[in-house]
């Protein structure tokens, strides 16, 4: 459960980045025996005090049996010259071979870190390229801006061109009901007229016409023949 | 530093009764005294890149002189020589 109000790494003591471990720690000589021991003699009693110290105490347990020799001691001195014989030989092999896998751990954690490092790297620069094409809106709205700008325009245009269309449509057919009008009134006066002359013409003017045209057609045929 | 919470190595041996006069006798506290001894022997002996032998050989030594001295009275009785 975590408590979202409890402020977090607010102090100086968190739990990362861990320190890396020392090169080397506490001294030991012999693998037994820690260096501030020596040390601590060493004002007293030079370098081979406490090798003396140690040789006095060893001989001192031994003559007095408060150390017993018994079987366990020789089990003990064969296992100890075995292990110290395992130890002198392949200590630097082992430690070479734990040191690889230590070092393959490490360079696996570094890669991924340094992955992620560059994951967000390029994320910062997309984010600042984006930021950059973000200046430029303003073309961008103008352009949209003219392209509307002309779809109105269009769209009036087009609209004008309709309304032209309509108007001149009407038009016409107001005209072309005038002309219309005029043409059957001619037409009907035309044949009023024709009507009323052809019936004004009596059987006796239809004769003295018929009678006056054979009349003229054989004054014609006389000077035509006179003419051949 | 003070007195009650420097380290016992630092302590000198007229300072030892008062030293312990001060440390907190009570489960918890030597729980935590021994907590802590061992996590400093821990960080002083054994975590480390290039370690040896030393921080366990030295743990596997103690153990011996301790069972050793478990033993001593009866490990006394095998003997060699009966006066010394």
């Amino acid at each position: 459960v975590l408590h979202t109000t409890r402020p977090l790494h607010t102090t100086q003591q968190s739990l990362a980045p861990v320190p890396p471990l020392p090169e080397k720690g506490g001294e030991v000589r012999h693998g037994l025996i820690p260096e501030e021991f020596f040390q601590f003699l060493y004002p007293k009693t030079g370098v081979t005090g406490p090798y003396m110290l140690g040789t006095g105490l060893l001989l001192y347990f031994l003559s007095k049996e408060i150390y017993v020799i018994n079987h366990e001691t020789v089990a003990a001195a064969c296992i100890l010259a075995v292990i110290i014989y395992g130890i002198k030989k392949f200590g630097a092999d082992v430690a070479a071979f734990a040191d690889k896998l230590n070092e393959e751990k490490m360079a696996t954690a570094l890669a991924m870190k340094n992955e992620a490092i560059q994951t967000l790297q390029k994320a910062i620069e997309e984010e600042k390229k984006e930021q950059w094409r973000v200046e430029g809106r303003n073309y961008l709205f103008d352009a949209k801006r003219n392209n509307i700008a002309m779809l109105l325009e269009a769209n009036y245009r087009e609209r004008l061109l309709m309304v032209y269309n309509e108007v001149k449509r009407r038009l016409d057919y107001q005209v072309a009901m005038q002309n219309l009008m005029r043409q059957k009134e001619q037409n009907h006066m035309i044949q009023w007229v024709e009507k009323s002359v052809v019936q004004s013409i009596t059987p006796q003017q239809q004769k003295e016409s018929i009678a006056k045209c054979i009349l003229d057609l054989k004054a014609l045929s006389k000077s035509a023949h006179a003419a051949v | 530093g003070p007195l009650s919470e420097r380290p016992l190595l630092e302590v000198r041996l007229g300072e030892l009764h008062t030293w312990i006069s001060t440390c907190h006798v009570s489960p918890q506290g030597l729980l935590g005294a021994v907590q802590k001894a061992w996590s400093s022997y821990c960080a002083k002996y054994i975590h480390m890149r290039r370690g040896g032998p030393s921080g366990i050989s030295m743990l596997l030594a103690g153990y011996c002189l301790l069972s050793y001295g478990w033993n001593y009275q009866h490990l006394k009785r095998h003997r060699w020589r009966k006066y010394h």
